[in-house]
């Protein structure tokens, strides 16, 4: 299945973000997410099913101003 | 006496707040945020290249510095950005605090009053603590308290031109419109002596970032810039004298030689 992620193309296997996010290793990191535009809760990636042509964020604490 | 310093029930010593990017290193980061004494420092979210590790390493070297996060939606341009960043940056720094930045223009990236106003107040709404980068428009500063801001944060001018208080009129009319609304000065300083001003104006603290990261000694400026904002709101407390256009002498004129 084709999805976007942070503006890239994957071609990648997975039917949920959880397991999206543990096929891009980020498994132990603090990230926020988000599809479509819409900020999924950490607590409902593993019901959140992807769908070809998904455009997943996923962000990390980075500097601000 | 002074009056705390408070932002949404949280009491601080220091009046600066100071931005964590552009700095050239880690490291000089850190010391700075030391030399500064701020206890607020503001942080974001952003994309992190694929394998790098980047931003867990900043988020474990903020956390060593103790001191409160004010994550910013800047970079956003609409209502639904904005909250949808300011949601995903909620969940990550555990933390109500949202600075709201939309932006409507990427030349002067001034503030889209419009959308901020509406983001605000499905923020607010949603339990955010919002903090609202804004201009010095009194209607526009009138509906963010109403939308449920407790605070307001007018730009000194564009965010990293270093030009200082654009319009001193403008901001002077604001403190005085909304004596009792906690107000910083948020953008567009350059030097300490910009900071002291607008303290002198009897703004409530300082927002800043690239004056002092992008400082040929950024330690050495933060140093300053904390200088500068206690001067000037010693010099806010102590009621300065009027301006004339005529001297006046300071030494006694009476008992002067040679009369």
């Amino acid at each position: 299945m084709k999805i976007e992620v942070n503006g890239e193309f994957h071609d990648i296997d997975v039917t949920t973000l959880h397991e999206l996010l543990h096929k891009l290793d980020y498994v132990d990191t603090i990230v926020a997410t988000a599809r479509n535009g819409t900020f999924v809760r950490a607590t409902d990636r593993p019901l959140t099913r992807l769908e070809p042509d998904d455009r997943i964020e996923i962000l990390v604490p980075r500097q601000g101003g | 006496m002074d009056k705390a310093f408070t932002l949404y029930g949280k009491t601080f010593q220091s009046r600066l707040m100071l931005g964590t990017a552009q700095y050239p290193s880690p490291d000089v980061l850190a010391r700075s945020i030391r030399a500064s004494k701020c206890e607020i420092v503001t942080v974001s979210l952003r994309r992190e290249a694929g394998g790098s590790r980047a931003g867990e390493d900043f988020w474990q070297l903020i956390k060593q510095q103790n001191v409160a996060v004010l994550p910013n939606t800047a970079g956003c341009h609409s209502v639904k950005e904005a909250v949808n960043t300011a949601q995903m940056a909620r969940e990550v720094f555990g933390t109500n605090w949202i600075k709201l930045e939309v932006i409507s223009d990427d030349d002067t990236l001034q503030p889209d009053v419009f959308a901020l106003v509406e983001a605000a107040g499905i923020l607010a709404r949603d339990g955010f603590e919002v903090f609202p980068y804004t201009t010095e428009d009194l209607s526009v500063a009138e509906k963010l308290l109403q939308a449920g801001c407790a605070l307001l944060m007018p730009w000194g001018a564009p965010i990293g031109s270093g030009r200082g208080l654009n319009n001193p009129y403008g901001l002077r009319t604001m403190r005085a419109r909304f004596p009792d609304v906690p107000m910083i000065i948020d953008a567009g300083l350059g030097a300490p002596s910009h900071a002291a001003l607008a303290m002198e104006l009897g703004y409530d603290g300082i927002l800043l970032n690239t004056a002092v990261a992008k400082a040929g000694d950024p330690v050495l400026m933060a140093h300053g810039f904390a200088l500068a904002i206690e001067a000037g709101r010693a010099g806010y407390l102590a009621d300065p004298i009027e301006p004339r256009d005529m001297a006046v002498p300071s030494t006694p004129v009476f008992g002067r030689a040679f009369t």
